[in-house]
């Protein structure tokens, strides 16, 4: 039944149950729900973001001794590099998926591990490039590019870490001999976050790029 | 393949053992309620208090020497944004939502029993880093709680140094506290009802609850975006919304940001908050009106839709608190013109909360009056709004105290009347006993007679000019000397409603240890909160079998039914007399 | 029933307290009379809901108050009248916002022959500045304000060096002709804010915003900043004298230039004292 039509019913009319009241189980579970609406909520977060250093980089109609960002941007090529391990990494959590779906319990574990480093390694790759661009005098202060590059890979590295606390525990149990039904939850959901996390880190990465 | 949920799932709940497990490490939604409650109240009397210090200073300038201009604006703004954030917001969606959604829905839980519990501690520990700001060097931030920069981390405002970063930094924790409260309420809602409950079977309360927090997960991440910049502005130096600038006869560093950035940040997530704060108050009390009036409520379809649409649009009305701010001054007819519009389903709501009364068989019990009490104030407070939303007449009102009437009286006023009628109405169910009526409307009358005392006044000091935020008017040609008299009234007004509230305070906990026991629906209402076994509530809600639900919320006065209602799990009868 | 006595009580108050009261709108000293008529026909159509809608409500109470035998209608909806009273309180709106936003429109479209001033905000002083037989205002640079520069003009503009320049809080104005306030601030938010005027506007700093108004009386009124700018902000005060044109040219012509202000400053040691800006530096950031 339709939602708008669900929300315009008479529900004085008929009290009983009846198919129409019979609405049946969820067909997914609880925290894959909860999980797609934080989805959500982060979405809001990283469009408000690129929105705005949109809208900056146009540049304002300024008049009071407001200089522009001269300096140009430095991108360290270990940025390329660390967007494929970020790929790679997504595509470990697919496999791991894929496995846990079928109950392939070692190329679950596999994929797994492999995930999770991947990503710890993306994230050791994101501080040197915050390193690498203090020394070449792009620090958050230096321009207004630069300022909205920390801050985003600030907050997407974040919400990485986030995700390998979960991978964490996960792989505690799997490698303390957990069976795939007890992680396969865990893994399908962190297999999903990380896809959105790539997502997020293409989309933004790609707005610094093109602007 | 279909999945059990902690709704039905007695195995899955988490059955605690000890009493700290039971009563404070609690997964358990109600014990959880409580303890949001709890601490919200706690801190929002803090903020009653900063607000009789703001009133002595207003009232009785060059008396009190203690409040100095400095700390005037601390009070004021510590005042505003606990009131909005950590009392209203907490006590409506943290209190009520967590206490009501499982029990009106059917469910044994929240669907995230763990991150609920995680959310009310993660609130805390917000609350407890904002009162830290009082014992910081320099103070607790004096910027409003608006917050703008430039001047909010910039020398000459209170706090500069750090009670605007604990301020931030506060603010950042409560968010994540509310964004793991809020997916717990909405999956509930979307996955936990019980057997037979439909959307549109679900009371009011829970709709406005349910919208609010979709609400809320949609605009705190513009706060969170303008809280961590500002924080990064303020800490690290960078510009995002600090122009160049000369402070103090210093030049600074910055450069290129914009202050009215900000504004649009805080105002996205600003005027949605204030219908976070509403929409549960608009919720629960079209369930007391009717509850108390035994009738059904009064257009039932259109106040779900109004609930929606004035959530929906409640995002695109924001910069009608920026018509002066510098902003495209274009921007202003789209803003009045959206902001007009949503006045049109407010309008309805108010319309069937009348027609909901009229013909209604209305008892006056102390819920009732703070029901109608509400009604009453929130047309004012309402239609004041309709002066600041259109937006050539808000331009002399803007940052009067136009304004400041206003926002009381839709904000710290209505939702307020609805929260002590809420706790007057499901006292009983909480606690298993009931409270002491005389008391409960003396608590009325004083404070809904004192409210309007204080406010009332408040717009005309508006009309005529007198500025908001100000420590003091000193001699101003303008305005009279009756404008003086006028604070001093409304100081004693508002130091009297304030004490007022021990009233309250007494009835609630004298009445826990030694009221006469409650009846497990006493007020006899349909909704399935009132029908669990036992009063209060026991851990799992509803005994080993979850209710099943045959009818709406608001059989209420059916003809031909035995009693004035009918509760939603009573099976029909095998012949029904409904009218269409 | 005593709170539908309350409540009608109530209502005939609020509308004794309208009509008696002594403080309303400041008398008009603009031409600002589209929002003083906006103003009263939002509270007319606000008043009439108030009072219409209180009565329902009081008269609701009274006469379905519960007595014994007395029982509630049972009526789920009722569309027509929904419907009926959307419509109706759309047309109400409307009506209200109507003249609101044809006033907003004239807001917002300055004249073209207004005469232009800069007032300048800085925590928590006013200056002004006059664009000087040129017409045409001077650039400023955030960064060449220094309390020889206070205005941080820049000294290679030719257009600025004409520019009059007033400290002190107090600023003249002709009478009868329409006026441009520029607005510009040194340092955070403020707000420039005469109440007989009616319009106002934020200044923020890095950004240049403008309203305009015609003075349509002589007079002293009194500027209050109406954004919170700090712990000085209720001493943020200023004096707007709305002077006949030729008093208005004589204070003028005593005011210092910048090109005056330059040829003093030029001898002038460089290390200065507490100078134009206020409070001695402080270092920030």
């Amino acid at each position: 039944m339709g939602i708008v039509r669900r929300l315009t019913e008479k529900p004085w009319l008929a009290p009983g149950l009846d198919s129409l009241t019979e609405e049946g189980p969820p067909s997914l579970p609880a925290a894959a729900v909860g999980l797609r609406v934080y989805f959500g909520v982060a979405t809001v977060m990283f469009l408000l973001i690129g929105a705005i250093f949109v809208m900056r980089m146009g540049g304002h109609g300024v008049s009071t001794g407001q200089g522009p960002d001269w300096k140009p941007m430095f991108w360290p090529p270990l940025l390329w590099f660390n967007t494929v391990v970020l790929m790679l990494s997504s595509a470990a959590w697919e496999w791991a998926r894929a496995a846990a779906h079928r109950g392939d319990r070692d190329n679950m574990r596999t994929g797994l591990i492999a995930g999770g480093v991947l990503a710890l390694v993306f994230l050791a790759g994101q501080l040197s490039v915050w390193r690498q661009l203090e020394r070449a005098g792009c620090g958050i202060t230096a321009t207004t590019m630069s300022g909205f590059f920390y801050l985003i890979t600030a907050l997407h590295g974040l919400h990485l870490m986030g995700g390998l606390a979960v991978w964490g525990r996960t792989t505690v149990k799997v490698l303390a001999g957990g069976e795939v039904a007890v992680v396969r939850q865990s893994v399908e959901l962190c297999a999903i976050y990380w896809h959105f996390l790539l997502l997020v880190w293409l989309v933004m990465f790609g707005l610094l790029l093109l602007t | 393949m279909a999945y059990t949920t902690i709704a039905d799932d007695t195995r899955a709940l988490h059955h605690p053992k000890t009493w700290v497990g039971k009563y404070v490490w609690s997964q358990d939604h109600k014990v959880i309620a409580l303890q949001y409650s709890g601490t919200a109240i706690a801190v929002g009397v803090v903020a009653l208090v900063l607000s009789d210090l703001m009133r002595l200073q207003l009232g009785f300038p060059d008396t009190f020497k203690f409040i100095t201009p400095s700390s005037y604006l601390q009070f004021m703004t510590m005042h505003g944004m606990i009131m909005v954030i950590y009392l209203l917001t907490a006590l409506l969606l943290g209190g009520f939502g967590n206490y009501l959604i499982p029990l009106m829905l059917g469910a044994r839980d929240m669907v995230f029993p763990f991150v609920n519990m995680l959310s009310y501690w993660v609130y805390l520990v917000a609350v407890l880093v904002l009162l830290a700001s009082f014992f910081v060097p320099g103070g607790p931030t004096g910027a409003g709680w608006t917050l703008y920069p430039p001047q909010a981390i910039l020398p000459g405002t209170p706090g500069r140094d750090w009670g605007i970063i604990l301020m931030l930094a506060s603010l950042a924790i409560f968010i994540v506290a509310f964004t793991m409260g809020g997916l717990n309420y909405v999956t509930t809602v979307l996955q936990a009802r019980t057997r037979g409950m439909t959307l549109m079977r679900m009371p009011c309360s829970v709709w406005g609850i349910f919208v609010a927090t979709i609400l809320g997960l949609l605009a705190f991440p513009a706060l969170f975006v303008a809280a961590v910049m500002m924080m990064l502005d303020r800490v690290v130096g960078t510009s995002f919304f600090m122009p160049s600038l000369v402070s103090m006869g210093q030049q600074t560093n910055f450069n290129g940001g914009s202050p009215i950035l900000f504004q649009h940040l805080f105002w996205f997530f600003g005027h949605p908050e204030v219908y976070i704060v509403a929409l549960p108050a608009f919720g629960i009390v079209s369930d007391l009106i009717s509850c108390h009036a035994r009738k059904n409520i009064f257009g039932y379809r259109m106040m779900v839709w109004a609930i929606i649409v004035i959530g929906a649009l409640s995002l695109f009305v924001w910069a009608h608190h920026m018509y002066v701010s510098g902003m495209n001054p274009y921007f202003g007819f789209f803003f009045a013109t959206s902001t007009l519009v949503i006045a049109v389903p407010t309008a309805i709501k108010v319309y069937n909360w009348l027609l909901t009364l009229w013909r209604g068989d209305i008892h006056l019990r102390v819920p009732m009056l703070f029901a109608i009490g509400f009604i009453f104030t929130f047309i004012h407070g309402g239609l004041t709004g309709l002066f600041l939303g259109n937006v050539s007449v808000d331009v002399p009102l803007s940052d009067t105290f136009f304004v400041v009437g206003h926002f009381h009286m839709v904000m710290g006023v209505s939702p307020i009347l609805v929260i002590f009628g809420a706790i007057y109405h499901w006292y009983p169910k909480i606690t298993g006993r009931m409270w002491n009526t005389t008391l409960g409307q003396i608590h009325f009358w004083i404070t809904f007679l004192g409210v309007y005392a204080i406010y009332l006044p408040m717009h005309y000091l508006g009309f005529l000019g007198v500025p908001r935020r100000y420590y003091a008017l000193g001699e101003t040609a303008f305005i009279p000397h009756s404008a003086h008299v006028a604070n001093e009234v409304i100081t004693v007004a508002a130091l009297i409603v304030g004490a007022a509230q021990l009233v309250f305070f007494y009835n609630m906990i004298w009445s826990y240890f030694k009221g006469p026991k409650a009846d497990g629906n006493p007020w006899g209402a349909t909704t399935l909160e009132w029908q669990t076994p036992q009063t209060p509530p026991a851990h799992g809600n509803w005994g080993p079998k979850l209710p099943v639900v045959y009818r709406w919320a608001y059989d209420y006065s059916v003809p031909g039914a035995p009693q004035d209602f009918v509760p939603q799990n009573v099976p029909p009868e095998p012949v029904t007399a409904h009218a269409t | 029933m005593a709170i539908a006595i309350a409540i009608a009580a109530l209502v005939l108050f609020s509308i004794a307290f309208q009509l008696l009261t002594p403080w309303w709108l400041t008398p008009l000293e603009s031409n600002w009379r589209s929002i003083d008529t906006a103003l009263d026909v939002t509270m007319w159509v606000c008043g009439f809901f108030f009072v219409a809608l209180n009565a329902f409500l009081a008269l609701s109470i009274i006469r379905y108050r519960h007595r014994r035998g007395h029982r509630a209608h049972y009526d789920p909806e009722s569309v027509t009248l929904e419907r009926r009273l959307t419509v109706w309180t759309a047309v109400g709106i409307a009506a209200l916002l109507a003249p609101g936003l044809i006033a907003w429109k004239e807001f917002v479209t300055v004249p073209k022959d207004a005469a232009v001033f800069e007032a300048v905000g800085q925590q928590w002083q006013w200056s002004f500045r006059f664009p000087g037989k040129d017409g045409v205002l001077g650039t400023v640079n955030s960064r060449q304000i220094s309390p020889d520069n206070p205005f941080g003009l820049d000294p290679d503009d030719p257009y600025g060096r004409d520019d009059i320049l007033v400290e002190g809080s107090e600023v003249h104005l002709p009478r009868g002709r329409p006026i441009k306030a520029v607005l510009r601030s040194k340092d955070v938010l403020h707000d420039f804010f005469v109440p007989q005027i009616r319009s106002k506007m934020d200044l923020v700093p890095g950004t240049v915003t403008y309203f305009w108004f015609t003075p349509t009386r002589t007079g002293r009124f009194e500027i209050l900043c109406a954004e919170l700018c700090g712990v000085g902000h209720y001493t943020m005060r200023g004096a707007m004298v709305v002077d006949e044109k030729p008093a208005f040219d004589a204070w003028l012509s005593q005011q210092p230039t910048f090109a005056q202000l330059m040829a003093e400053a030029a001898p002038a040691a460089p290390a200065a004292a507490a100078g134009r800006n206020g409070s001695p530096a402080k270092s920030v950031n």
